[in-house]
């Protein structure tokens, strides 16, 4: 079959530069007769543009999100009118399958949730449970969670520190901040046999204590972190760029963060100096010297201050606790919740027993509740569980910090750009798995 | 060439005939093609969890994506080749995911990394899809909670090796998947029921109950 | 900023410590439970103290009362609301728990509320938000999983799941964990759903109000639509 030639013209309307060689702005619709023609001049050129605000959507796939949250903005221009957040879209129902756990077995739930913070969330899960049966665990096991919790803390802030510089646009120091990562998962690793989803801890204790020369590889890594931070330190805190695109962005007052339920980081940076860990202090943190960084302005610098400053703060208390870790056993003597050695459990009928009954129908902890608050990287971290006797919660609430800082965003954004937007995002440093659990 | 073999009533008649289209030729093309889509396929990270954070893990210092000529991560999926879906998808993602999935253009393969995307995980519940493959066609899966940046790296290396056993006579292969426009699945539903079934011996999944 | 705000300001003297060795029952309650018995006698059913932590029972209308004197009052000053949830128990007789969890940074002091919702009435407590801005999303989070309307929010409205969703409200006892269609159904139905590419009320004025809206968002939001997500 023969082909015929075809020559399609295509009208674009205008050559695209306006009579002084500027290009055009007027949008371009589409005729009746299929011809594509610019439409009248909607837009005066000039100081004072009064122009259309524009309806864009960011997400819920987005790299800059820190996950799928999906932000709806009203936008004049680059200049965020309004902005309004969608969550859910990581929803896997873990307040509904903890009610159809075990205590132990929840556990591994609250490693998923708060992923950047996994043994942190075990050990405050554990302490949540532990009030719930009564129990008042080891002095070991306190100073090993403290560790745990420490090193947990420094992991976050330093996903923290490598996003947010991607998204302001620094690169290398994600690469930095992810190869201390690499130390901390190697200490995790050699205690719990897992880099990130750890399962630490137990009701009673923890799920293993510490390898031989565990803690001589935890001082080398206190001895050598404080240079990473000093490195981050040179780079950006006197930065021109850094300072030029985080200063005066997104800062809530004092008293607004309090109303708005802020916490963590965030509200700490606005001002009022709480930290649960000094304020409702949990594992012997009372007897521990460390500073808590308070800022002043509230905005995506101070946040930054605060932040690399906690950083050398879980050093700190990283070295004391070093220092105070006292011999003796992790877990406590109640053959109620801990499983008894299996060397016992396979040659004695009465530890066999007990095991039997803590794997096939877990451990029964008396009618009652309890909420314990700690201090994650995001603020305060709740585990309220509500037990009527039975092997499994009734109810399992996470109370989500990054949840209610992340409602505070559409205040914290008015007024500013489109990628103030994304610094402001960054600074309140959200994990969706814990806001939509 | 063909070579036939006859043979009595009662026999089987089985007929050689290698596939008449490939030649020298076509097989150092084929080659060559897979050489260049397996030495760089820009990920596209769907990344929605701990998967995700092990990812970022890989794609740094320690591990390094950028020998395998991924370090360009394509974000928009306009310009990437392989989806690499890191984490849980709940039914509220799932149309997203299958969005974006046919935004990407051909040709593009799909890595179901960790075990929720592969099959739901540890997640069996009204919230999450009980594995990526219902909703989108999957190469390969990687076990693991999170898989550790090691065992992604052996996903992706087997990924290259099936790009690199693609042949040109294959025509099927970058065809799209057929989805049902009343319902929006590829598959069909009974077999959708069938997968996320608890299975094993005890259709509960712990010993005392749910 | 309000030195007043600062922790332990109100209570100098008072130095925190870990606290071990809980009573289970009858331990110290907590001084607010005191006073809100003196203050709203007839609004506080109940004071529980269980594992040192103090849970008072108030009546449903007065919620928001209390919980604003909590707020306002000098000597009280739970200036933080740390969380809103709710709590169905296995036994279909007790009715669901609404809890309020609230600190008073100036006191470091903490305290639950609890209202107790009859299952066979419809769910419905009042709204804390004029006095707490943080209730915002805790209680579109308490509607979606349990089905509690909460009077005088600006904008209840599902917040985890999709706002067509069929199923149900998910934390209830009577949901199963697995939902209540299948496998398929479910998917079907999230495919549907697709609601990040509708808009909600509030993102359709604003495009009603620049014109830009497109033609069946449009009808939608002309037939009364209330929310397009």
């Amino acid at each position: 079959m023969p082909t015929t030639t075809r020559t399609v013209e295509i009208a674009l309307g205008t050559s695209g530069l306006d009579a002084e060689g500027k290009p055009t702005r007027t949008p371009l619709t589409v005729g009746a007769s299929g011809a594509v023609t610019p439409a009248a001049p909607a837009v005066e050129s000039g100081p004072d543009l009064a122009g259309e605000h524009m309806l864009i959507n960011i997400g819920p796939q987005h790299p800059a999100t820190h996950g799928v949250l999906r932000l709806v903005l009203e936008l004049d221009g680059e200049m965020v009118v309004r902005c309004i957040p969608h969550i859910g879209y990581l929803h896997c129902g873990f307040e509904k399958i903890g009610e159809y756990r075990q205590y132990n077995q929840i556990i591994p739930w609250t490693d998923r949730e708060d992923y950047l913070n996994a043994i942190g969330n075990n050990c405050a899960f554990a302490l949540g449970a532990e009030r719930l049966f009564g129990i008042d665990i080891t002095p070991r096991c306190t100073v090993l969670r403290v560790m745990a919790m420490e090193l947990s803390r420094i992991a976050s802030h330093l996903v923290w520190l490598g996003t947010t510089c991607i998204d302001i646009g620094a690169f290398t120091p994600f690469l930095w901040s992810f190869q201390e990562r690499e130390r901390v998962y190697d200490l995790l690793e050699q205690w719990v046999g897992a880099r990130m989803t750890t399962s630490a801890t137990r009701v009673g204790g923890m799920a293993a204590d510490i390898p031989d020369g565990w803690t001589d590889k935890l001082r080398d890594f206190v001895r050598t972190f404080p240079k990473t931070i000093d490195e981050v330190d040179r780079m950006l805190t006197r930065n021109g760029i850094w300072v030029g695109r985080t200063v005066g962005l997104g800062a809530m007052s004092a008293d607004d963060a309090v109303n708005y339920g802020l916490s963590g980081s965030l509200l700490r940076a606005s001002g009022v100096a709480y930290d649960v860990r000094k304020d409702f202090p949990y594992l012997d943190y009372e007897t521990y010297d460390f500073d808590v960084p308070v800022g002043v302005h509230g905005d995506v610098y101070d946040r930054y201050l605060v932040r690399v400053e906690e950083l050398r703060q879980s050093t700190r208390i990283l070295a004391q606790a070093l220092e105070r870790l006292p011999d003796g056993p992790v877990n406590v003597d109640d053959h109620r919740v801990v499983l008894p050695p299996k060397t016992k459990a396979m040659s004695d009928m009465e530890s066999m027993i007990h095991h039997f009954k803590q794997v096939m129908e877990g451990a029964r902890p008396p009618i009652g509740e309890s909420y314990v608050a700690v201090e994650s990287p995001r603020g305060e971290k709740g585990y309220y569980m509500v037990s009527d006797g039975t092997a499994k919660p009734v109810r399992w609430r996470i109370r989500p910090p990054s949840m209610i800082n992340l409602s505070a965003i559409p205040k914290m954004t008015e007024g500013y750009l489109l990628s103030d937007l994304i610094a402001i995002n960054a600074s309140i440093d959200i994990v969706m798995g814990e806001i939509d659990r | 060439m063909a070579v036939t073999a006859g043979g009595a009533p009662g026999r089987t008649v089985a007929t050689y005939d290698p596939p008449g289209s490939e030649n020298w030729l076509t097989t150092r093309l084929d080659a060559l093609i897979n050489w260049g889509r397996a030495g760089s396929l820009w990920p596209m990270p769907f990344g929605t969890a701990c998967c995700a954070i092990e990812f970022m893990a890989t794609a740094a210092t320690r591990f390094d994506l950028a020998r395998f000529g991924m370090e360009r991560l394509g974000y928009t999926p306009r310009q990437a080749d392989v989806l690499i879906c890191a984490g849980r998808v709940p039914l509220k993602l799932a149309p997203v995911l299958r969005r974006i999935w046919e935004q990407m253009p051909q040709p593009k393969w799909c890595i179901s990394m960790g075990a929720c995307a592969s099959s739901g995980g540890m997640f069996d519940n009204y919230a999450v899809v009980q594995g990526i493959d219902t909703i989108i066609p999957v190469d390969v899966y990687v076990p693991g909670c999170p898989p550790r940046p090691e065992g992604l790296l052996y996903g992706i290396l087997m990924l290259q090796e099936k790009v690199r056993r693609e042949r040109l006579r294959d025509t099927e292969t970058r065809d799209e998947m057929q989805v049902d426009p009343d319902t929006g699945l590829y598959i069909p539903a009974p077999a959708i029921d069938e997968l996320a079934e608890p299975f094993g011996n005890s259709v509960h999944q712990t010993r005392s109950g749910l | 900023m309000s030195v007043a705000q600062l922790p332990g300001s109100a209570a100098p003297d008072y130095a925190p410590v870990t606290p071990r060795q809980l009573p289970y029952m009858n331990g110290t309650p907590n001084p607010s439970a005191a006073a809100l018995r003196e203050r709203f006698p007839d609004a506080v059913t109940r004071v529980d103290v269980i594992w040192g932590e103090t849970s008072v029972y108030v009546d449903g209308p007065r919620l928001l009362e209390v919980v604003r004197w909590l707020h306002d009052d000098r000597t009280q000053r739970y200036d933080y609301l740390a969380d809103i949830t709710a709590v169905e128990f296995r036994d279909p007789e007790r009715p669901i728990e609404a809890i309020w969890h609230l600190r008073s940074l100036p006191f470091r002091r903490f305290l639950r509320l609890k209202v107790e919702l009859d299952k066979r009435a419809p769910l419905s407590v009042e709204s804390v938000w004029p006095v707490y801005k943080s209730a915002d999303w805790m209680e579109r989070e308490c509607y979606d999983m349990f089905g509690i309307t909460f009077r005088g929010h600006p904008d209840l409205r599902r917040i985890l799941l999709w706002e067509q969703y069929k199923e149900g409200f998910p934390l209830r006892k009577d949901f199963p964990l697995r939902g209540r269609f299948s496998r398929s159904e479910q998917l079907k139905q999230a495919l549907a759903a697709a609601p990040e590419s509708r808009y909600s009320l509030e993102e359709l004025d604003i495009a009603q109000a620049f014109e830009d809206l497109p033609d069946d968002m449009r009808r939608r939001l002309a037939a009364g639509e209330k929310t397009g997500e």
